[in-house]
């Protein structure tokens, strides 16, 4: 995964001057976990800068870089930080272009980890997918495999829009297929990554793997689940889910977001406004519990949505006992 | 090798440093053998500053830090034992098996805590002092971050309204001279962090960490400013981690040369030195110290290890003060 996400970068900086790439640990360190590693060596030191910890800062730079003409990415190490940095990306980045009357843009990509990453307790553990998906302006990715991650970070680097982009420490280390040359994937598409026709099974990012997992599980009693990656989360692809629904008439969202105003919140919205009359069940979801993460591994395994209870919940929808 | 410190004192120090380290020694294998998880940063090095601040401080007074905690909480007086249960995760840790390595805390011992937003802490420190300036008591508030921490915007908020309101808080910059893999000389055109604290016109200071006694006579001079209502002052405190930033750092950014010149400094050995040489203190009486505090750590892992789990009804217990709360569970 991290080589598709290098790739990504390297192409596109190679083909467009203006595109740089900084953060902490960027440069020298070869990233905090090796995403940019010999992007140093290739561009320079004027194209791969590391900043001090100074999240605000660098990215209040970056975005003044992109009112001005060029293209940055900016890497968090964590999206946990990038907090201290909301101000610029809600307040700057995603407003300016409305605010000047369309006199000025903000080309921006926003990257970095995102969500929970075992045992790192409450305040390295958040999934933010659904804070930044609340605010127009920006578009906001969340791929689940190096394929998805190479063509859709190509698109955002290329996107006029400032583009939040949401990676996985924890997938970091995935493996998969990435074709030779050049491909792009269109912003605001959702894939379904297995079809069928039971039940609709809506997820993104690392909980593809839960969703997928139960799928699978699912087969076994010969309950044939779709399987529908969104990738990206703003634009919301609902017309993907809702085509779905029709065939399936049942929908389950599995998400790591917190449970209040979540992705799965909007989707549930959209799909029984726009689809109420295909529906035999009520939508339901498996989010991450009320709470912070706690450090804990009971209490870790407590608080994430996992296979058997995904399972257990299709069933539900199904309305079979078990 | 005169010293105006007693014997006491520097058996205080001997005993506590030896106590962090080897409490972090054994951290570093456990962590190895996996009964330690998440992100752990040994304060292995930096002992001299727990020692010294300690000596200067009452019990009343405050301490504040980033992840980098086991050593400060220790020395605050959160038990060892808690600690280490902490980091198995277990329901009997310091913070109930919900913190980890990063986020020991001890209300009832005025250890506010290990956090993991560099530089976040910086702010909160401060808060904690109004509070004590508001109650109309003289404690301080020891307020600690990194050199990297030093960069962030909250360091300048807070050193301007510290100032301003003369707030009882002693600002620690522990610079060990690397934030991960950056160095200082990397992350700013000033260098010598202590002259921040000009642009606020705030007391400052840099000051050798591998030594204790430096460490205390720096911190008891802020104190007493802390406590007369003078306000802040900023301790640099140059010191040297001899571990990697965390558990997974290769540490490509430094030399071994580098590491092993400032463990010829080791305030641990030095301190044993004075006690043997300085205060007559017996070879016999060194080693009962060493065997305490290697029994002290044996009892911190067997409490650690037999302690239970947290069970799964913790998940939503400690989110609110108000047991009523009605979470969505859907
Ligand atoms: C706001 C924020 N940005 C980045 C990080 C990731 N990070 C954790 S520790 C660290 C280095 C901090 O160095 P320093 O302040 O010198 O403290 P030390 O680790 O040396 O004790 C970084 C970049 C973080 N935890 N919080
Ligand atoms: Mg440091």
């Amino acid at each position: 995964m991290r080589e598709a996400l290098r790739e990504a970068m390297q192409e596109e900086m190679r083909r467009d001057e203006k595109v740089f790439l900084l953060g902490e640990e960027v440069a020298e360190y070869n990233g905090a976990y090796k995403v940019s590693q010999g992007m140093l060596a290739e561009f320079g030191e004027k194209r791969v800068i590391d900043t001090p910890i100074s999240e605000l800062g660098f990215t209040a730079i970056a975005v003044g870089a992109a009112q001005n003409g060029l293209r940055p990415i900016v890497e968090f190490m964590t999206w946990n930080f990038a907090v201290l940095a909301l101000d610029q990306i809600l307040n700057t980045a995603s407003k300016m272009l409305a605010m000047s009357g369309g006199q000025i843009g903000c080309p921006i990509v926003f990257r970095g980890a995102n969500g929970s990453a075992g045992q790192l307790g409450a305040q390295h553990s958040t999934a933010f997918e659904s804070y930044y998906a609340n605010i127009p302006g920006l578009k906001v990715i969340s791929p689940s495999n190096p394929y998805d991650s190479k063509g859709l970070l190509k698109a955002a680097i290329r996107d006029n829009d400032p583009v939040v982009f949401m990676e996985s420490e924890v997938m970091y280390g995935d493996k998969g297929e990435v074709p030779e040359g050049e491909y792009i994937i269109e912003i605001g598409k959702a894939d379904i990554k297995r079809p069928g026709r039971d039940v609709t099974i809506v997820s993104f990012n690392k909980m593809m793997k839960v969703a997928l997992g139960a799928a699978e599980e699912l087969a076994k009693e010969g309950i044939e689940a779709e399987v529908i990656d969104l990738r990206t989360i703003r634009p919301l692809d609902w017309f993907t889910i809702l085509e779905s629904v029709k065939k399936t008439n049942r929908l389950v969202i599995v998400e790591e977001q917190w449970p209040f105003a979540s992705v799965s919140s909007e989707i549930t919205y959209r799909i029984q406004k726009e689809g109420f009359d295909y529906l035999d069940a009520p939508i339901r979801r498996i989010t991450s519990a009320d709470a912070p993460m706690h450090y804990a591994p009971t209490l870790v395994g407590a608080y994430l949505p996992d296979v058997p209870r995904t399972v257990k919940l299709v069933k539900e929808v199904m309305y079979m006992k078990k | 090798m005169a010293t105006k410190f007693t014997k006491e004192t520097y058996l205080y120090w001997y005993e506590l440093m030896l106590l962090l380290r080897r409490f972090e020694e054994k951290t570093g294998q456990l962590y190895g053998m996996q009964k330690i998880r998440g992100f752990c940063h040994l304060y292995i090095g930096q002992e001299a500053i727990a020692a010294g601040c300690m000596t200067a401080t009452k019990p009343e007074d405050k301490m504040i830090t980033a992840y980098r905690d086991h050593g400060l909480a220790i020395a605050k007086g959160v038990s060892a034992k808690a600690c280490m249960a902490e980091m198995f995760g277990k329901a009997t840790g310091c913070s109930k098996g919900k913190g980890g390595s990063m986020h020991f805390f001890g209300a009832d011992v005025g250890f506010f805590g290990g956090h993991g937003i560099v530089g976040a802490q910086i702010g909160t420190g401060a808060g904690i002092a109004f509070a004590d300036k508001y109650n109309g008591n003289d404690n301080v508030t020891l307020t600690f971050f990194g050199d990297g921490a030093a960069r962030q915007g909250m360091l300048h908020e807070t050193f301007n309204l510290a100032m301003l309101w003369k707030l009882p808080v002693i600002f620690i910059c522990e610079n060990n001279n690397y934030a991960m893999g950056t160095s200082v000389t990397r992350t700013s055109n000033v260098v010598d962090i202590y002259k921040l604290a000009d642009a606020y016109e705030m007391p400052a200071d840099s000051i050798d960490g591998m030594d204790p006694e430096a460490v205390h006579e720096a911190v008891a001079r802020a104190v007493k400013r802390g406590r007369a209502g003078e306000g802040p002052t900023l301790l640099e405190i140059k010191t040297y981690r001899y571990k990697g930033h965390s558990m997974s750092d290769p540490q490509k950014y430094r030399s071994k040369e580098e590491v092993e010149e400032y463990k010829q400094r080791d305030p641990i050995e030095t301190s044993k030195q004075k006690l043997l040489e300085v205060f007559g203190v017996s070879e016999a009486e060194i080693e009962a110290i060493n065997e305490r505090v290697r029994v002290e750590v044996e009892e911190c892992v067997k409490f650690a290890e037999e302690s239970p789990w947290p069970s799964e009804d913790e998940l939503l217990k400690d989110v609110y003060i108000d047991q009523n709360y009605p979470f969505i569970v859907d």
